[in-house]
């Protein structure tokens, strides 16, 4: 192996409460490669993102960014990540602009690109000042996937992003999936959606796995 | 890096602040019930100036621990829900900044107004005119220390469902410091104990929770 991948994850395990979640997961991911994780309800998918971002601590396992370990290399990793969790994080006082506003600024990789254009690109133009509580699920999930507009991280981690969102919608991501693929950028994500996305990879979590044999 | 550091800090104050400036009553709902619980105790035990003067300082202090631990409850639940918190885990900052900047906002959203309208309720249980500017000073003190320590408690319950009593449990072992040198400072100073360089060693005894 001449250079090592972009994430490796080895023999990753989650436990809680004495209970198996996730076991001997290895997966590895290269820039401009797109790994859709798969499993039924209940599976872990959404642990194993989580474990992915950090959120979580494994029980066992490591995950290496570019051959070095997280832990080791924290904020290096965290500020080339992005990650959309299964709550879009919107807070339903606050107007979509104010919402991305401060969604935003803890990135640290970002484009030019303006909240106002990030806003008019998923098709919010018009309700930006509007307090999110008088707008839809989907527009709730548009506000956070707006942030795929502003960002210049490498590795997005994204749940169940099609959630609430229209077909028009699906099509739009899609497209800009495969833009941060051909730019050198990877996505993991978990969907039961069959995506038409060059380079996509598909994992599967067992669903034998936390049940009582 | 220094940059984001501070950046995480006021990113979050602000945020909070405006949060609570957008839900007003809910935020202004422990200054209330502060006011309204202290108007209270006059009409509950006695209306004799004399014996109110003698109560006043322990009372104003019990009624801002009460209703700073009503509204430190909800000082993580909300982004819990909606999983602003799981963001504010995983951005690129030194993790205490952003929580020091929303236990900060608490503050300025509870405690500092507690605090600002104690001289009303003094009024109102005729506390002796020595005991005013010692009771603002510790209770603004007191009342940061109230949110530091309820944060905590507020922390170790945000995921459980009806967490409010077990906060309480958790917490109040901790105020009880805080409001015996909180009220000590008060009376100390009313019996003309606590002058000028003696009042330090006072608030410098809230610093051991921080």
């Amino acid at each position: 192996m001449s250079q090592s991948p972009l994430l490796k994850v080895d023999n990753l395990a989650f436990e809680r409460d004495d209970s198996c979640l996730l076991e001997k997961v290895n997966l590895s991911l290269n820039s401009g490669e797109i790994l859709q994780i798969e499993g039924a309800n209940g599976s872990g998918k959404t642990t194993l993102l989580r474990l992915l971002t950090t959120a979580l601590q494994p029980s066992a396992g490591s995950i290496l960014y570019s051959g070095v370990g997280v832990s080791k290399c924290r904020y290096q990793y965290l500020s080339d990540m992005l990650y959309i969790g299964h709550q879009p994080a919107v807070k339903l006082t606050l107007s979509a602009e104010e919402n991305l506003r401060w969604m935003i600024n803890s990135a640290v990789k970002t484009n030019q690109l303006t909240i106002a254009e990030a806003l008019d690109g998923v098709g919010l133009s018009g309700y930006t000042d509007i307090p999110c509580y008088a707008l839809s699920a989907g527009q709730h999930r548009r506000v956070a996937l707006a942030r795929l507009l502003i960002s210049e991280a490498t590795l997005w981690y994204l749940d169940e992003p099609f959630t609430a969102i229209d077909k028009q919608g699906v099509s739009f991501l899609e497209q800009r999936l495969q833009e941060h693929l051909n730019r050198g950028g990877a996505v993991v994500l978990t969907s039961h959606q069959d995506l038409s996305l060059n380079n996509l990879r598909k994992y599967s979590l067992s669903s034998e796995l936390g049940q009582v044999a | 890096m220094a940059h984001s550091i501070n950046s995480g800090y006021s990113a979050w104050l602000k945020r909070d602040l405006l949060l609570a400036y957008r839900r007003r009553g809910e935020a202004a709902s422990s200054l209330i019930f502060f006011v309204m619980v202290s108007t209270l105790i006059p009409l509950g035990l006695t209306p004799e100036s004399a014996q109110l003067a003698e109560i006043a300082a322990g009372m104003i202090w019990v009624m801002a621990l009460l209703a700073t631990l009503l509204s430190v409850d909800g000082l993580f639940a909300s982004d819990y829900q909606d999983g602003s918190l799981e963001q504010l885990l995983i951005t690129p900052q030194l993790l205490p900044m952003p929580v020091l900047g929303k236990i900060t906002a608490h503050w300025l959203t509870t405690g500092l107004p507690l605090t600002l309208a104690s001289p009303l309720l003094g009024l109102m249980l005729s506390l002796p005119t020595a005991g005013y500017l010692p009771m603002l000073c510790s209770l603004a003190l007191g009342t940061a220390c109230l949110s530091l320590t309820g944060a905590v408690g507020a922390a170790l319950t945000v995921s459980l469902r009806k967490g409010g009593l077990l906060l309480s449990l958790l917490v109040i072992p901790l105020y009880m410091p805080v409001i015996i040198f909180g009220t000590a400072t008060v009376t100390y100073a009313i019996d003309g104990r606590l002058t000028g360089c003696h009042r330090w060693p006072y608030s410098g005894r809230y610093l051991p929770p921080l």
